[in-house]
């Protein structure tokens, strides 16, 4: 270049045109042929000096630019999210069907089939399918169990035959016994067991002349009816499923029971608050350390693998109801209607605080001791009858129980009086309301069921089963939906910085929802909902991390908008000489096409 | 419920007579059995249940429902009937000695600038026993969210503090506890905690939120670890320094959303008792404002065998006379805090207003109705000290209008006032934006004694102290300090700590003087106002002060709350911490459109040397031939 310039500087003696490119007419360049060659040579070393420069820009500077200003985005594994978007479950449930002696004959015996698998598939939506498998094995009983069903109520014989096996959670094993046993009770045909037994009797149109194949199809519908009992009905999967499917307007009862109960969480804070508006005249005891111990213990012990849980209590004095009650001369006392219930609890609410120590939900129960001007205090129902508990409870919030003390002391009490709350009645109502915002659902059985008063953790072996049942699928619909709208966000806002972590978490949660539905599949219940959990941590965390907000405010345009004062002066020199080049080799071409016409 | 089905006998039952016991058994299951037990039953009952629940839908859909715990009316009726007649139920006749107890107290001290000086102190004692690890924790009259917090993150002592205004120690004599304007806390950990910066950083964030306060900008830049200046004030002997975290935010404005939640710890809230005085909009009217929470571990009785948790939460404020009191040295009740007295706290076992008479013993300064016989002495920071009180778990107190509103009105204005005998001083010389001094002056009032303090000192990391300047002169000479602790600072991480114990002589200033050189910051560290300046926290100056009259070191638990908080080993000097005022240096501020006209400056010149460079090698240059034509014309 220097060379160049410098022979071109001592060429000229005139001064030099810098204005106007180089479109030489014949005319002006006639005089002298060397001359025009040169000129022809510098035109083209121009042009290709032009075309060098957008190149490099073009090569090296738009890389180096982008490369520079791009927001870091971790690999995330889509094709695995992509494919939970249509979840197919297959639930399966291990059921055994025991044959005591006189239900089956010998030569039957030898003919019944080892298993039996049902396949039941429903589709929910068109993303969303749901199949059950129940796998039943049959054998007969062994004699440790004939004896144990020998015992003269079902109770013992539930009792005893529990010492005899474990079963695995999840699965069922129903006991077939002859019409004419006297275990259950003449209208009785189906007895529940505390674990994960059920006694079942034979209809009597199978005593004679049946064949092994009639006698399984007599037996098939009301196994069926104990699994749905036992283990899970349709209803319950779907309305756990309701995170991920619009449950259609028909399925209300469904909506209702399904948003009561709380959303599954890891862990729960339970609070119970006694509520004293007048401490003047009431000094109230409860002794709730014992009965949480006695009472809420045992339960939440046995709950112990869906969640944690934690208790505390709190006494607030001064808290008042957000509802003026209303006297009622013909029942001779306050009373609260159905509808300002509504407004109980918001004043209420800002004095209980939010637990400092975790974020976990929390479940209210408050005891409500009216004021003594105020006394006594009933609740009204719709009907405008007293509630007889006279407690009622929120849907994912908590329960409120009334506690009138004013019968207690007469009229010539001496202020403040000593009242000692009588915790038995109290926890019934609160325990009442925890099994049902827990979802542990009490729906009736069917005629002809009896079930067996639980034991002393107030909570029978299938009914937790029954609650990891839907446990586990409501986390794997929760789990599935967070990470897939997570993708479809990151997916959306191209300048959301991924950093590896939220890449980690999103790749653990892809890893142990894979790892549920396996489970699911396989039965086993207890590894499917431990994995659910994992899944719907993992991925909650990944959701809510913070640094996805770091550069979300910081568009494209203002990128653009900060680049122009240099982008443009540069890009314009290049783009013109670039559309010169191209019309300069369009016209030699016409040029071209002329000469040879 | 499930209990009941379970055959468990609550131990309560077996109090009642084996007849009722029966009839109660049956009769309390039935309504406790939910639906399984109702199956069984006949059929009118089941299908009530039924209705029950379509009804309980239709009141679900406005969200609240009646709880399904009840299935027969008799029986209900007959539960309450067993109710009324058990034992259990009936109105105790011996009180239940109480586990928790709570005090509450006002002391009102007329200052002699005709200001007037209100301090209340809340003192919650929580009976437990926090060394045993336990999921499940009841709270009576402690609040629940702060003991969440203790056993949450391990905490042995926090004491937070929220100050608007500056406490004039000149012109108002020492007040019973000193905080520095802005947020202070201060946090001994327990020995197990492991990640104590990580901890610490959590319990600041979950404190911001219990208080609305700005608490989440606590962080390693405004944190330090004081070897000597705070010590635990509860029982325990753990002093190792590395579970101790200090921070203040001096720049923290304090106003009624910080109030609000103090109320809210309080049992009874602002219904009853003292608690009604504290009115924000009077509150917030004044001279000064401090709000506390100390939390600690205090012994049980005079033994010391077992130890309970100590809340205190004090507010003190100052009124001005001529803002709050119209010029007029008049002050009561209601013309300080727009609301006068009731009743005590029901829940209080002591409920108190004491009225600093001792500079008017024969009444001749000032007059107090409604008149009250009662008079009390106590030793306050080293001076004895006559108050007169008001029992509000009296009756007689509040007289026949049932309310108390305590008057003061003065006769003259006389007398003066005892200088306090330790006073603090700071301020920052030098001029220009490169270098600085700071100097903190440190009065010794005592005629002839000299005592040691010590004197903490925290200052950012953007203020480059050279410590090598530091100097120390007092009466002219140097006064060579018996104990330095110097960490130096880390930029972005870690600030100056600077802790030394300093003799004072007798009737001196002491000053103690450091240079400082300004850093430049990033343009993103700079606050939204940089203007303004930057805060530099208070210096903490702790210090044991010889005593006029001689302490009483012994029992501590008839006296009242005012005199109790610091733990008082030797009868001849108390403690007692002064904090000087807050700095407000400024740093160099850049124009902060800057970034934006630097981009488009660069941007220019590129573009004009880029395009001439572009010109050069992408044209040709050519020599222009005159032309023929014109060479002919002449």
């Amino acid at each position: 270049m220097g060379r160049w310039s410098h022979s071109q500087l001592s060429m000229d003696e005139g001064h030099v045109t810098h204005g106007g490119t180089v479109t030489l007419s014949n005319a002006l360049c006639s005089h002298s042929q060397t001359e025009m060659a040169t000129t022809e040579v510098e035109r083209r070393r121009g042009q290709l000096a032009a075309l060098s420069i957008a190149a490099v820009v073009i090569i090296v500077g738009v890389p180096l630019w982008w490369r520079t200003t791009e927001t870091y985005r971790a690999w995330l594994p889509v094709s695995q999210i992509k494919e939970f978007a249509t979840l197919q479950l297959l639930l399966s449930v291990d059921v055994e069907v025991v044959f005591s002696r006189g239900t089956v004959s010998p030569e039957q015996q030898k003919k019944v089939p080892m298993t039996q698998t049902q396949d039941e598939e429903h589709r929910v939506d068109e993303n969303t399918a749901l199949k059950y498998r129940y796998e039943i094995r049959y054998r007969t009983a062994t004699i440790m169990e004939e004896d144990a069903l020998k015992q003269p109520t079902a109770s013992d014989a539930d009792l005893s035959l529990h010492a005899l096996s474990e079963n695995p959670c999840g699965s069922l094993v129903v006991y077939v016994i002859p019409e004419s046993s006297s275990l259950l009770s003449e209208d009785v045909d189906v007895y529940i067991g505390q674990k994960r037994t059920a006694i079942l009797r034979l209809g009597a149109q199978m005593r004679v002349g049946r064949t092994l194949e009639q006698l399984l199809a007599h037996l098939e519908p009301r196994i069926k009816k104990i699994l749905h009992m036992m283990s899970f009905s349709h209803t319950d999967i779907t309305a756990a499923l309701s995170d991920r499917v619009r449950l259609a307007p028909g399925n209300r009862e469904n909506i209702v029971d399904s948003m009561r109960a709380f959303k599954s969480s890891p862990g729960y804070e339970i609070t119970f608050s006694l509520l004293n508006p007048d401490p003047k005249s009431h000094r109230l005891h409860w002794d709730i350390e014992s009965a949480v111990e006695t009472y809420v213990q045992p339960l939440l012990t046995k709950l112990a693998p869906i969640a944690n849980f934690s208790i505390d209590s709190q006494t607030l004095y001064y808290a008042m109801l957000g509802v003026n009650p209303r006297f009622d001369i013909s029942r001779s006392s306050y009373t609260l209607n159905a509808e300002s219930l509504a407004h109980v609890i918001n004043p209420v609410e800002a004095r209980l605080g939010s637990n400092a120590a975790s974020s976990n939900p929390v479940l209210n129960f408050l005891l409500y001791v009216p004021d003594a001007l105020h006394s006594p205090l009933h609740i009204l129902d719709r009907k405008k009858q007293a509630v007889h508990s006279n407690a009622f409870h929120s849907p994912r919030w908590g329960g409120i129980m009334v506690y009138n003390v004013n019968d207690v002391y007469g009229p010539e009490a001496v202020l403040p009086v000593d009242i000692n709350i009588n915790m038995a009645k109290v926890m019934g109502v609160f325990l009442a309301q925890l099994r049902l915002l827990l979802g542990v659902q009490s729906s009736s059985p069917p005629p002809g069921f009896v079930v067996a008063s639980c034991s002393s953790t107030g909570l029978a072996d299938w009914e937790l089963d029954r609650l990891m049942w839907s446990r586990s699928v409501e986390n794997v619909a929760t789990a599935t939906t967070t990470i897939t709208s997570l993708a479809q966000l990151l997916d959306q806002i191209g300048n959301i910085v991924i950093n590896d972590n939220i890449a980690e978490q999103v790749s653990s949660a892809v890893t142990s929802l894979q790892l549920a539905v396996a489970e699911l599949e396989a039965g086993n219940l207890g590894f499917a909902l431990q994995y659910s959990k994992e899944a719907i941590l993992a991925s909650e965390r990944a959701f809510f991390d913070p640094s996805l907000l770091h550069l979300l405010y910081f568009p494209d345009d203002q990128k653009f908008a900060i680049y122009i004062p240099l982008f443009l002066p540069m890009c314009v020199p290049i783009l013109l000489s670039l559309i010169k080049i191209a019309s300069d080799a369009r016209q030699k071409r016409r040029e071209k096409q002329a000469k040879k016409d | 419920m499930a209990a009941h089905r379970c055959g468990f006998l609550p131990p309560l039952f077996i109090l009642c007579a084996l007849s009722v016991l029966t009839v109660t058994w049956t009769q309390e299951t039935i309504p406790l059995g939910s639906h399984r037990a109702a199956a069984a039953d006949s059929k009118p009952t089941d299908t009530k249940s039924v209705a029950q629940t379509t009804e309980q839908l239709a009141v679900e859909q406005r969200q609240w429902e009646a709880t399904e715990v009840e299935e027969a009316t008799s029986a209900a009726a007959a539960v309450s009937k067993q109710d009324n007649s058990s034992p259990e139920d009936v109105v105790q006749t011996s009180t239940p000695k109480p586990k928790d107890e709570f005090q509450e107290e006002l002391v009102v001290r007329p200052l002699h600038s005709g200001d007037i000086y209100a301090s209340f102190q809340f003192r919650t004692l929580w009976q437990t026993d926090f060394t045993r690890e336990r999921k499940v924790s009841h709270y009576g009259l402690f609040p629940k969210s702060l003991g969440q917090v203790i056993s949450k993150f391990s905490v042995r002592e926090l004491h937070i503090s929220f100050t608007q205004g500056y406490w004039r120690t000149m012109q108002w004599g020492q007040p019973f506890l000193s905080s520095p304007p802005g947020a202070e806390l201060w946090v001994w950990f327990q020995d197990t905690v492991t990640d104590v910066d990580g901890t610490w950083k959590e319990l600041a964030n979950v404190l911001s939120g219990i208080f609305c306060a700005s608490l989440n900008f606590i962080d390693s830049t405004n944190t330090v670890q004081p070897t000597a200046s705070f010590k635990p004030l509860g029982i325990g002997n753990v002093t190792d320094h590395r579970f101790l975290r200090y921070a203040t935010l001096p720049r923290e404005i304090v106003c009624t959303e910080n109030l609000t939640p103090w109320k809210k710890l309080l049992p009874c809230g602002t219904k009853a008792g003292l608690a009604v005085l504290l009115k924000s909009e009077k509150l917030f009217h004044s001279s000064f404002y401090s709000q506390a929470v100390h939390i600690r571990p205090v012994c049980q009785d005079w033994q010391c065998k077992t130890a309970s948790w100590e809340l205190r939460q004090t507010l003190n404020v100052v009124f001005d006379l001529h803002n709050s009191g119209q010029g007029k040295r008049e002050w009561s009740l209601f013309k300080m805090f727009s609301r006068t007295l009731t009743e005590a706290c029901p829940l209080a076992s002591t409920s108190k207003i004491y009225i600093d008479v001792t500079d008017n013993p024969e009444g001749e300064q000032f007059e107090l109705s409604p008149a009250t016989a009662l008079l009390s002495q106590a030793v306050v920071l080293g001076d004895r000290r006559t108050f007169s009180v008001y029992d509000l778990t009296q009756q007689i107190t509040f007289g026949t209008v049932r309310s108390l509103n305590v008057l003061m009105r003065w006769k003259s204005s006389e007398g003066d006032m005892l200088r306090p005998l330790l006073h603090a001083e700071r301020y920052v010389a030098g001029y220009g934006l490169q270098t600085g001094e700071i100097h903190t002056l440190m009065y010794n009032n005592h005629p002839y004694r000299s005592f040691p303090v010590l004197l903490l000192d925290s200052v950012p990391w953007y203020l480059r102290m050279y410590i090598h300047t530091l100097t120390v002169t007092s009466k002219g000479k140097d006064n060579k300090p018996s104990y330095i602790h110097y960490q130096p600072s880390k930029d972005r991480v870690r600030p100056h700590l600077l802790e030394m114990l300093v003799q004072l002589p007798p009737n001196s200033v002491t000053e103690v003087t450091v240079e400082f050189e300004r850093a430049l910051l990033k343009w993103t560290e700079y606050t939204p106002d940089p203007n303004h300046g930057f805060y530099v926290g208070s210096s903490v100056i702790s210090s044991l002060v010889p005593s006029l009259v001689a302490l009483d070191t012994n029992s501590t638990w008839q006296r009242p709350l005012f005199s109790t908080f610091f733990p008082c080993k030797e009868e001849s000097s108390y403690f007692v911490r002064v904090y000087t005022e807050p700095l407000l240096v400024n740093l160099p501020t850049p124009d902060f459109s800057m970034p934006y006209n630097v981009i488009c400056l660069t941007c220019t010149v590129v573009a004009v040397g880029y395009g001439s460079l572009y010109n050069l090698l992408t044209r040709t240059f050519q020599i222009e031939e005159p032309s023929p034509g014109l060479a002919k014309r002449p």
